[in-house]
């Protein structure tokens, strides 16, 4: 106890934003990624408006990954809550519901890639089909690192490390996978006006 | 509130040592250090080594452009087969040289060497922290920066040489590896080099965004932060928001060139033979690019700006003029950077009226520009001026930006950037406005806060000779190459003796080139200074140039963790220069308003209440933890 007071003397006293530094850290990230998102999705509408674009059908598939993304967040959330009033069990069985769906709703992208080659849309091709696959790539590689975080969550709740006295980690994992999942969503959103 | 009080332990968990100098091995305390002043200093002694190779690929292109014929043969044992059997330089080999003159010059010097010398430095030290908001992330950042040089490093001594499609890389010349050799190896080892810069910019920028945003000490607000750390603030926030654009671009590229898709090919024929891309566009590159390329010019210039308002402020023995109208400009040039990127394309069959549109945008940016430079002259007028290396540096650095701005309204308007796109006119320019003033604030930067980094002096005569050299250097290569520029002479050719259109001006070029080459020469005086003085130096005194900000209230050498003991608190903004009445001519942030009753303005007086206030309420708070 002794040594923590001893720290404490030396804090700013009035943090001026309230807000841990890792979490904000977290935030300025997240903004990055939607830029990198920004210029994928604007350069989709530039090329697409010169013409000579291929009209295609979106997978069949996304439809039902876009619902496991977002039944996961609805599961994180529910962990999230249950840290909050120190329900470990919850927490425990949330966050594996929560990974499960992650890791199918990466199965399902791959699929949907399977799907598109059905299809006889390949990366390689119109641009139209590319700008698709690149927009699940990226948004895939992302997600799979929500899903390290999640499996990494995991693992500290059955070390009975996530509980109310120690939400950093829970609080910036949720808002990580709340925003890629969002992030889908937005794509999809995109993809099925434009595409 | 539990949450609030486990973070302030979480951040100030690991510094806990900081009142002794506890053992480090040598690899974590400077190799794989976490301290932002370490990091500050290895962004800076790698720079200057980029600094110097970018400026020697500069020197032996000018050799080639001012003396075509000249027997070039000597340069053999540095540049092998690129110097033919006849003594000249392989006209690609040119190309590579240009190509990587720029991507140093941008990325590498004026990019990580400014900002990751100077925000790594000045930020915890002015603000107040004991460190970067992540020690990790910014080890990550050098390291990040240290890979993408060894492999920028490596692609020029690759047998098909370096990038060499110019430092914007534009498909399909970069996109086609059978278009050109350095469109091969060099240009996959270019991308590979910048993904990881890119990736070291994004984790220093997000680091110094959150630093300044949480870690400032008690009573520094943000209307009390020296100028330097907006400067870096918005610089940082401006890289946020483009580096992942050109990532995008950069993987789009990739993409193009190693998998077959077509972003940004269309419709080629190689030696008589269609290529099967289809449905590409180069254009849309160029959006990319340049949505992050125009940003970029200013996350080079800001920091700059910042280093000179302080240095100036300093100097002058007065308070900067127009702090707000400064911070409000900076403001404002950051937003403008993001809305006028298509001024680099017009000439790329954009819509005329869309033209003008961002040819308005673009001269807008002249006015928050010129309330800087505004802001300068008056923050010197009538100052007890003290001319130290780093002021003349300053100065320098203000008239180079005037003088390469003025052409900057020229080449914004679209009729006139048709005649000049691409001639040594924009060359001119870009090097005035964009390189020599940010390589300015970058030396004014290093003479100034030499003595803290080191805790010694640099020489300053030694100082005054290399400022002269380098000023009237500078405007002896970019002054003449306007007119070669107006007379229409395009940049990256190789050789001009060979079109009877362009057979004037060989005794301009070739001026040109002997003032680059002695600027070039006249840097090693800088660079033996610098050495020197780092081990050699006459010890630096506390507060060498009676500055008011924090860094100086730290020991002569800070030790990790900064302050030995708590972190000063700052009572008052950073500009109490020749206050009328005060004792001394200047007084630092952390003496407050209570003690200097003879020099204190009505408003003032009543800040001494606010004080007590803060420090009363400091000790409840103490009270409360224990």
């Amino acid at each position: 106890m002794m040594a923590e007071d001893y720290k404490l003397v030396d804090t700013p006293v009035e943090q001026p934003l309230s807000m841990h530094p890792k979490k904000f850290a977290l935030w300025l990230f997240i903004v990055t990624v939607v830029m990198i998102f920004a210029a994928f999705t604007s350069a989709h509408i530039v090329r697409q408006a010169d013409g000579d674009w291929l009209i295609y059908d979106l997978p069949t598939m996304l439809w039902y990954t876009s619902a496991i993304i977002l039944l996961s967040s609805v599961f994180m959330q529910w962990a999230y809550m249950a840290a909050k009033k120190d329900k470990l069990e919850q927490v425990k069985l949330a966050l594996a519901i929560t990974t499960v769906l992650g890791i199918l709703f990466l199965v399902g992208q791959v699929k949907a890639w399977g799907q598109l080659v059905d299809n006889n849309i390949y990366f390689n091709g119109n641009p139209a089909g590319s700008f698709l696959y690149v927009f699940t790539f990226v948004h895939a590689l992302h997600l799979v690192s929500g899903v390290i975080y999640l499996i990494y969550m995991l693992i500290s709740s059955y070390k009975y490390k996530v509980h109310a006295k120690n939400m950093l980690n829970m609080e910036m994992c949720s808002t990580w996978w709340h925003f890629l999942g969002g992030l889908w969503i937005y794509l999809f959103i995109f993809l099925l006006l434009n595409h | 509130m539990a949450t609030a009080a486990e973070a302030h332990i979480d951040v100030h968990g690991h510094d806990d040592h900081h009142d002794h100098d506890h053992e480090q091995s040598f690899i974590s305390k400077y190799i794989f250090s976490t301290d932002h002043k370490t990091i500050a200093k290895q962004f800076l002694i790698t720079g200057i080594i980029w600094a110097v190779i970018g400026a020697a690929l500069s020197a032996i292109f000018r050799l080639q452009l001012g003396f075509p014929e000249a027997d070039l043969g000597w340069l053999r044992p540095l540049l092998g087969k690129w110097i033919s059997p006849e003594g000249t330089l392989d006209p690609e080999f040119y190309l590579a040289l240009v190509t990587m003159h720029g991507t140093i010059m941008v990325f590498f010097v004026l990019t990580a060497g400014l900002s990751g010398t100077f925000s790594n430095y000045l930020i915890p030290l002015q603000i107040g922290a004991r460190d970067m908001a992540s020690g990790f992330m910014n080890m990550l950042s050098y390291w990040f920066f240290f890979v993408s040089s060894v492999i920028m490093l490596i692609s020029l001594f690759i047998e098909t040489g370096p990038a060499s499609g110019g430092w914007v890389v534009y498909p399909p010349l970069s996109a086609l590896p059978e278009a050109m050799s350095g469109s091969g190896l060099g240009m996959t080892l270019w991308l590979v080099a910048m993904v990881f810069f890119i990736a070291s910019s994004l984790l220093g920028g997000i680091n110094y965004v959150s630093t300044v945003i949480n870690l400032r000490t008690k009573g520094m607000t943000f209307s009390r932060l020296p100028l330097t750390i907006w400067a870096f603030f918005l610089t940082a926030v401006i890289g946020i928001l483009s580096f992942p654009v050109l990532f995008a671009a950069a993987l789009l590229l990739v993409f193009d060139r190693s998998f077959g898709t077509s972003f940004y090919l269309s419709e080629i024929y190689i030696n008589g033979e269609a290529l099967p891309n289809v449905g590409g566009s180069p254009i849309l590159y160029q959006h990319l690019f340049w949505f992050l390329g125009h940003p970029e010019v200013y996350i080079v210039l800001l920091p700059a700006l910042g280093i000179t308002s302080e240095i100036i402020a300093t100097n002058s023995r007065k308070p900067i003029f127009g702090y707000k109208a400064m911070i409000i400009s900076m403001m404002g040039i950051t937003f403008l950077s993001f809305i006028v990127w298509a001024h680099h394309m017009f000439v790329s069959g954009l819509n005329p009226f869309l033209g003008s549109i961002f040819m308005f945008l673009t001269l807008i940016i002249a006015v928050p520009s010129a309330v800087k430079v505004f802001n300068y002259l008056t923050t010197l007028w009538k100052g007890n001026i003290v001319f130290t290396p780093a002021m003349l540096f300053s100065i320098g650095l203000v008239s180079v930006f005037i003088s390469g701005g003025i052409t900057g309204i020229f080449l914004g308007n679209s009729a006139i950037d048709i005649q000049l796109h691409d001639t040594y006119f924009v060359v001119a320019h870009f090097h005035l406005v964009m390189g020599a003033a940010s390589s300015f604030g970058l030396l004014a930067g290093v003479y100034h806060w030499f003595p803290k980094m080191f805790g010694r002096m640099m020489d300053a005569r030694l100082g005054y000779i290399h400022f002269w050299l380098t000023f009237i250097g500078i405007y002896s290569v970019f002054f003449p190459m306007h007119y070669i520029g107006i007379a229409g002479f395009p940049r990256r050719y190789y050789s001009f003796t060979n079109f009877d259109a362009f057979s004037g001006f060989t005794d301009l070029n070739m001026f040109i080139s002997i003032a680059a080459i002695a600027t070039f020469i006249g840097q090693f005086i800088f660079l033996f200074n610098f050495f020197y003085s780092i081990f050699r130096g006459r010890k630096a005194p506390a507060n060498p140039w009676k500055s008011t900000t924090l860094e100086w209230t730290t020991p002569r050498v800070p030790g990790h963790g900064n302050w030995p003991g708590e972190i000063p608190k700052v009572y008052r903004w950073a500009y109490d220069y020749s206050k009328p009445g005060a004792e001394d001519d200047f007084i630092p942030q952390t003496v407050p308003f209570s003690q200097t009753m003879e020099s204190n303005l009505p408003h003032e007086n009543d800040m001494i209440a606010l004080e007590k206030e803060m420090d009363a309420e400091e000790i409840v708070v103490h009270e409360a933890k224990h």
